[in-house]
């Protein structure tokens, strides 16, 4: 090969490093976060201990954990406005260390003040700056009304109240046309309302492909968006995986009335049969395509069979928590 | 990219500095002054003292005298100004929070930094040259008393307050809140007064005292820069009439500033804000 004159290398190389292009551009586009081994201590305390996670592009994921756990810190972490002690981050496919990697990156921080003597439309309008975004007023002014803030545009944002200015942290974390959106504790300050708008905004978001790693404390609000959770309890990670994976198989109880051998035939064919008096709990196929339930009662009722009442079950997210949170206390550890 | 950042930056901190309260209450406060020493310099033309009518020499120097003490007055006015803007910036946006929803930006904490800086050089140069312009028009018009060097002399003037709100900025980095601020304004005192003691030195003779203005001045500039631009807006009679001995006296320089000594004042500068940048690029949001 080396033998070759200079025209004859460039024709080969330029094949491969063409073809290495083409590798790359049809690899999956990389995560849109991902940290491995992040370590943090503050003084003598170690706040995040060996932390890896990743969001895929376009994946909602929770981040859970008792006070203290360590999700802001690993948060900060990702962001780059913490320096980690170790570990690696990459942000959007770009090492974490390069501001630029943030330039799709809305964040809407735990603990936070905006400039009080800017408007809510400056605020905004200063994001979409320093984002490099080209956003037009409209749409500035739609995010703002997507967080029901439209009629306070003009009015600086000092004398804004807690909600209202979580409000407009969350416009803020939309207005620049993420591609990831961070939220950390989005709905601390937020009356039932705006907690219900930030769930639909999660899940438009999901809807667009935008990649939300959103860290709660309201459990029910995880379960109802996220696609997979991970779970902090003292700086490391205790548990992760997708819903199912951590809530296991889900039932159904049924409260009958007259079930006949047949019945009971009918109850144990759809799956493993528990009995308690006139209640009857079943559980499902982790496969379910949401045939199973419909199909019972049916048959049930054809059977001769009175039923009183049809509850779907499921150990909840928050009993799973609290189970692997107790566990891990459990198992020596100061 | 970064030259973006650093002019929204600039632009965000200068609006900063319109939309305080403060800020009104100082130029509300030189307005005063300017007025008062309209209304005193007018008096001043046709005082009468003991000795008589004051001879137009005499008028021209107190005038000098004069001058030099209000400039000092608006130098003071615009420290205190950008000190207490820059002070509570760095670390105070970093603990309040605000700090965190701008650095999560694809931002470089340097054209931060830079940004603010900038945004603040431009508030306290323009404070000290509008103000200081306006003063010399004002003696201008009532004594007819036209410093000689009138734009070194403001020039010097925004130097001055350039450096300190520089150190302001690097305390501003390390400590929070207004601490930082009443620091930068506390060292630019001091310095001040070493330098009136080192005068006094000079002018008794006494190497040692001297010695305390020359360490203090290579130490913080803002003094020299100080003697600078009073030199630039005194009468160079003034001296003369003062006579020697009176090198002491602090509202009379008796040199222009060395080309080395300004030299020395821009590294200074940089040196300071290097180390700005590194600490801020180092402290945790
Ligand atoms: N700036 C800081 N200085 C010192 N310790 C800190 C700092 N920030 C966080 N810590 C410590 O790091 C640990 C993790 O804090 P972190 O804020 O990440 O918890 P969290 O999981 O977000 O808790 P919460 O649910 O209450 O928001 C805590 O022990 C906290 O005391
Ligand atoms: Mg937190």
């Amino acid at each position: 090969m080396s033998t070759a004159g200079p025209s004859a290398v460039a024709g080969p190389d330029d094949v491969a490093v063409r073809a290495a292009a083409q590798l790359v551009r049809d690899l999956p586009p990389a995560p849109a976060l991902w940290c491995d081994g992040l370590r943090k201590r503050y003084g003598r305390r170690t706040a995040v201990d060996g932390v890896s996670l990743s969001v895929g592009r376009g994946e909602v994921v929770g981040l859970l954990g008792p006070n203290g756990a360590g999700k802001t810190t690993v948060i900060k972490m990702l962001l780059g406005l913490v320096r980690p002690d170790a570990g690696e981050v990459m942000v959007l496919g770009r090492p974490g260390s390069d501001p630029a990697a943030r330039a799709r990156v809305g964040y809407l921080p735990e603990l936070f003040r905006y400039q009080p003597w800017l408007t809510a439309a400056e605020v905004l309008e200063l994001h979409v700056r320093l984002s490099g975004a080209d956003v037009p007023a409209v749409e500035r002014h739609g995010c703002l009304e997507l967080v029901g803030l439209a009629a306070r545009a003009g009015d600086r944002v000092g004398g804004f109240s807690k909600g209202m200015q979580q409000r407009l942290g969350l416009a803020v974390a939309l207005v620049a046309r993420p591609e990831l959106v961070v939220l950390d504790e989005p709905t601390s300050a937020l009356d039932p309302l705006g907690r219900a708008d930030v769930r639909d905004v999660v899940l438009s978001l999901k809807e667009r492909g935008v990649a939300v790693l959103l860290n709660s404390h309201l459990i029910g609000e995880v379960e109802r968006v996220c696609d997979r959770v991970v779970v902090l309890d003292r700086g490391t990670v205790a548990a992760s995986g997708t819903l199912a994976e951590l809530l296991g198989r889900r039932e159904v109880r049924l409260h009958l009335g007259s079930v006949g051998p047949e019945g009971q035939a009918r109850l144990a064919a759809a799956g493993p049969l528990e009995r308690e008096g006139a209640w009857f709990t079943v559980g499902l196929p982790a496969e379910d395509d949401g045939t199973t339930v419909p199909d019972l009662v049916a048959d049930l009722v054809a059977l001769g069979v009175r039923v009183h009442a049809v509850e779907p079950t499921r150990i909840s997210l928050e009993e799973r928590l609290l189970g692997i949170l107790r566990a891990n206390s459990g198992d020596g550890r100061p | 990219m970064t030259a973006r950042t650093v002019l929204t930056i600039a632009g965000l901190t200068l609006r900063e500095a319109a939309r305080r309260r403060v800020v009104w209450a100082l130029l509300a406060l030189t307005v005063v002054l300017l007025a008062l020493s309209a209304w005193g310099f007018s008096k001043l033309v046709g005082l009468d003292t003991e000795f008589g009518t004051m001879t137009s020499g005499e008028a021209r120097l107190v005038a000098s005298l004069l001058l030099n003490l209000i400039m000092f007055g608006l130098s003071l006015i615009a420290a205190i100004g950008t000190a207490f803007l820059a002070g509570p910036t760095l670390a105070g946006e970093l603990e309040s929070g605000q700090a965190l929803v701008l650095l999560a930006r694809p931002v470089r904490r340097s054209s931060v930094l830079l940004g603010k800086w900038l945004g603040l050089v431009a508030f306290g140069s323009g404070y000290v040259v509008l103000a200081g312009l306006a003063q010399i028009l004002v003696v201008g018009a009532t004594v007819g008393y036209w410093p000689p060097a009138p734009a070194t002399g403001l020039a010097l003037l925004a130097a001055e307050t350039v450096v300190l709100l520089t150190l302001a900025l690097l305390l501003s980095s390390v400590v929070s809140t207004m601490a930082s601020g009443i620091v930068a304004v506390g060292l630019f005192g001091a310095t001040w007064v070493a330098g009136v003691v080192g005068g006094i030195g000079g002018a008794l003779g006494n190497e040692g005292v001297e010695s305390v203005g020359t360490v203090s001045r290579v130490l913080l500039p803002t003094d020299g820069l100080w003697r600078g631009a009073m030199n630039a807006f005194q009468d160079p009679i003034a001296l003369v009439q003062m006579g020697p001995g009176e090198g002491g006296f602090p509202f009379l320089s008796e040199a222009a500033l060395s080309p080395a000594y300004l030299a020395w004042a821009a590294v200074w500068i940089a040196m300071v804000w290097g180390l700005t940048a590194l600490s801020f690029s180092r402290r945790d949001a």
